[in-house]
């Protein structure tokens, strides 16, 4: 599977990609993999302040209920609807389509400290 | 036996009971009874029941018509004996039933979608709180004093775990109403849900729309609920609430001593994510036969677990059963003319007496004593083979010496007319 390079990546599986201050937030080809088919996407609402490591929702699977934690703290200004009514896109298009909210940051502090693309498939590859 | 078991005498199988829990004595029963007399025991124990009094009781439990048919579906083996279906798909019996039921409720509450039932009115009244509270992603729950007093209990039960604070708003003393008033001053941007019950516990019908719309004008959802389900068959369905959850008793469910029964709970799409409980739907199988399967299910203890966001994990199957049997027996004439003869009895009986609210009531009203209290009243009624109203003391005191009366289709003139005597005697 690709990991995107100029992604940065969390310990709890989550993916962050940033243009400007805008973050864009999603869950792993991992992550997704893991779960199994993907039933359900509990997600907040737009302005919704979230703060870097706390659980912002969660995806349910036929197998499980898992929190998803936000990997940079800022403010949500755009949620996927999408996913409200075809929550297999995630299990699809893990990486693009099926990215999860928006969200604005302050600064990029947050985001360099996360996990390279690298260091992230060798974390998945140790924890295998 | 004892001999498998390697133990010396009966006792021994006791002897991990602590003696001071255990009773030293042989059981106060006479000896050698046969069959037939311990029959006849009961029998005549049996005969001390107060059977055959006529019952001016509502209050959430109501005195209706038990139609003969629907104990014989619900006592059918396949029905009686299954356990709420997990391997769902394998019991078509039981979903149909189940996807009837809910199309009932639909029809019945002008809602576009109602799960498969609740464990009773109560506890679906919270259940609707919460669904609010995650709907709207606020935590302020705001409960007319007018709904159930039980009811409110429940839902401060609910409420407190959850840190949800619970306010109440009240009613206008003159005609039982909610005081629109002072809801509006209560209301505000925190406010997930404003709870009604109509007919209110009072009997009087309330105006659902004012009220919803007073919810909706601060983003609150407004949540109806019902004791009475029989009313449901003459007020407009409440199309304006967002949540609709209420009790079945009055649809053939035996009042048992005040349970089991079975509730509703049905909501608009948009909100069917956060309806508690599961959904039947109807599909077609690899044949292309009709079929239903179990559409949406909260799965709150095989995959939510400790992430559950309610209480109900599957059903309320036979007691609901028991409402859709009734419902499919009446039909929409039929609950309308059932609905009919109780707001004809209850008014013929509310002519008679003092009525403490001026608002328009259904089955039930409040009656206020003039001069001796209510409970003494009953006392009298107990020797007419009479069982009275209510007293509102415990739960209204600001209302003093007043009952909650109720008279349905089971009511007959003539006590309803002994009734009146003593009443205002």
């Amino acid at each position: 599977m690709n990991y995107p390079e100029d992604y940065r990546y969390t310990k709890e599986h989550e993916w962050v990609h940033l243009a400007g201050d805008t973050a864009t937030i999603g869950i792993t080809f991992h992550a997704q993999e893991e779960l199994g088919d993907i039933v359900y996407v509990d997600l907040p609402k737009v302005g919704k302040k979230l703060e870097k490591g706390k659980s912002f929702g969660s995806v349910e699977s036929v197998k499980a209920v898992s929190d998803i934690y936000a990997p940079v703290s800022g403010e949500v200004i755009e949620v996927n609807e999408g996913l409200a009514t075809a929550p297999e896109k995630l299990n699809e298009d893990p990486h693009k389509a099926a990215w999860l909210i928006k969200v604005r940051v302050d600064g990029s502090a947050d985001f360099k400290n996360l996990l390279s693309a690298a260091d992230y498939q060798s974390y998945i590859g140790a924890e295998t | 036996m004892l001999d498998a078991c390697s133990l010396a005498s009966a006792e021994d199988l006791f002897r991990q009971i602590p003696a001071e829990a255990r009773l030293k004595r042989p059981l106060a029963l006479a000896p050698g009874k046969s069959e037939y007399e311990i029959a006849e025991y009961f029998r005549s124990l049996a005969q001390k029941n107060a059977n055959g009094y006529a019952s001016f009781l509502g209050a959430g439990v109501y005195n209706h018509y038990r139609p003969v048919v629907v104990d014989t579906v619900v006592s059918r083996g396949e029905f009686l004996t299954s356990y709420t279906p997990y391997q769902s798909e394998i019991s078509q019996g039981t979903l149909t039933a189940i996807f009837e039921f809910q199309t009932m409720i639909c029809q019945l509450t002008g809602m576009d979608v109602a799960n498969a039932s609740m464990y009773d009115g109560s506890t679906a009244v919270p259940e609707a709180a919460m669904m609010a509270v995650r709907v709207t992603g606020r935590h302020r729950i705001l409960v007319a004093r007018s709904v159930h007093p039980e009811y409110r209990e429940v839902l401060r039960s609910y409420a407190r775990n959850q840190g949800l604070p619970v306010e109440e708003f009240g009613y206008d003393a003159e005609t039982g109403q909610i005081d629109l008033a002072d809801l509006e001053s209560k209301l505000n941007g925190e406010t997930a849900c404003v709870i009604l019950q109509c007919p209110n516990f009072f009997g009087i019908v309330e105006d659902a729309n004012a009220v919803a719309g007073l919810a909706h004008s601060q983003g609150a959802l407004a949540v109806y609920t019902f004791t009475e389900a029989v009313s449901l068959g003459i007020l407009a369905p409440p199309a304006a609430a967002d949540i609709v959850a209420g009790e079945l008793q009055s649809f053939a469910i035996s009042p048992s001593y005040g349970g089991p029964f079975a509730g509703i709970i049905a909501t608009r799409e948009k909100f069917i994510r956060q309806l508690p409980g599961r959904l039947v739907g109807q599909t077609v199988d690899t044949h292309g036969n009709r079929a239903f399967c179990l559409t949406l299910a909260t799965r709150e203890q095989h995959i939510r677990r400790e992430k559950a966001t309610s209480n109900i994990c599957t059903n309320q199957a036979l007691i609901a059963l028991m409402a859709t049997v009734f419902m499919e027996l009446y039909g929409k004439e039929g609950l309308r003319e059932l609905a009919v003869q109780n707001l004809s009895k209850a008014h013929y009986l509310g002519d008679k007496v003092k009525r403490r609210f001026t608002g328009s009531y259904f089955n039930e009203f409040v009656a206020t004593g003039d001069g001796a209290p209510v409970s003494e009243l009953n006392s009298k009624l107990l020797e007419r083979r009479i069982i009275g109203g209510l007293p509102l003391e415990r739960h209204y005191p600001e209302l003093g010496n007043a009952a909650l009366v109720c008279a349905t289709e089971m009511t007959k003139r003539s006590d309803m007319d002994a009734f009146a005597e003593t009443f205002n005697a």
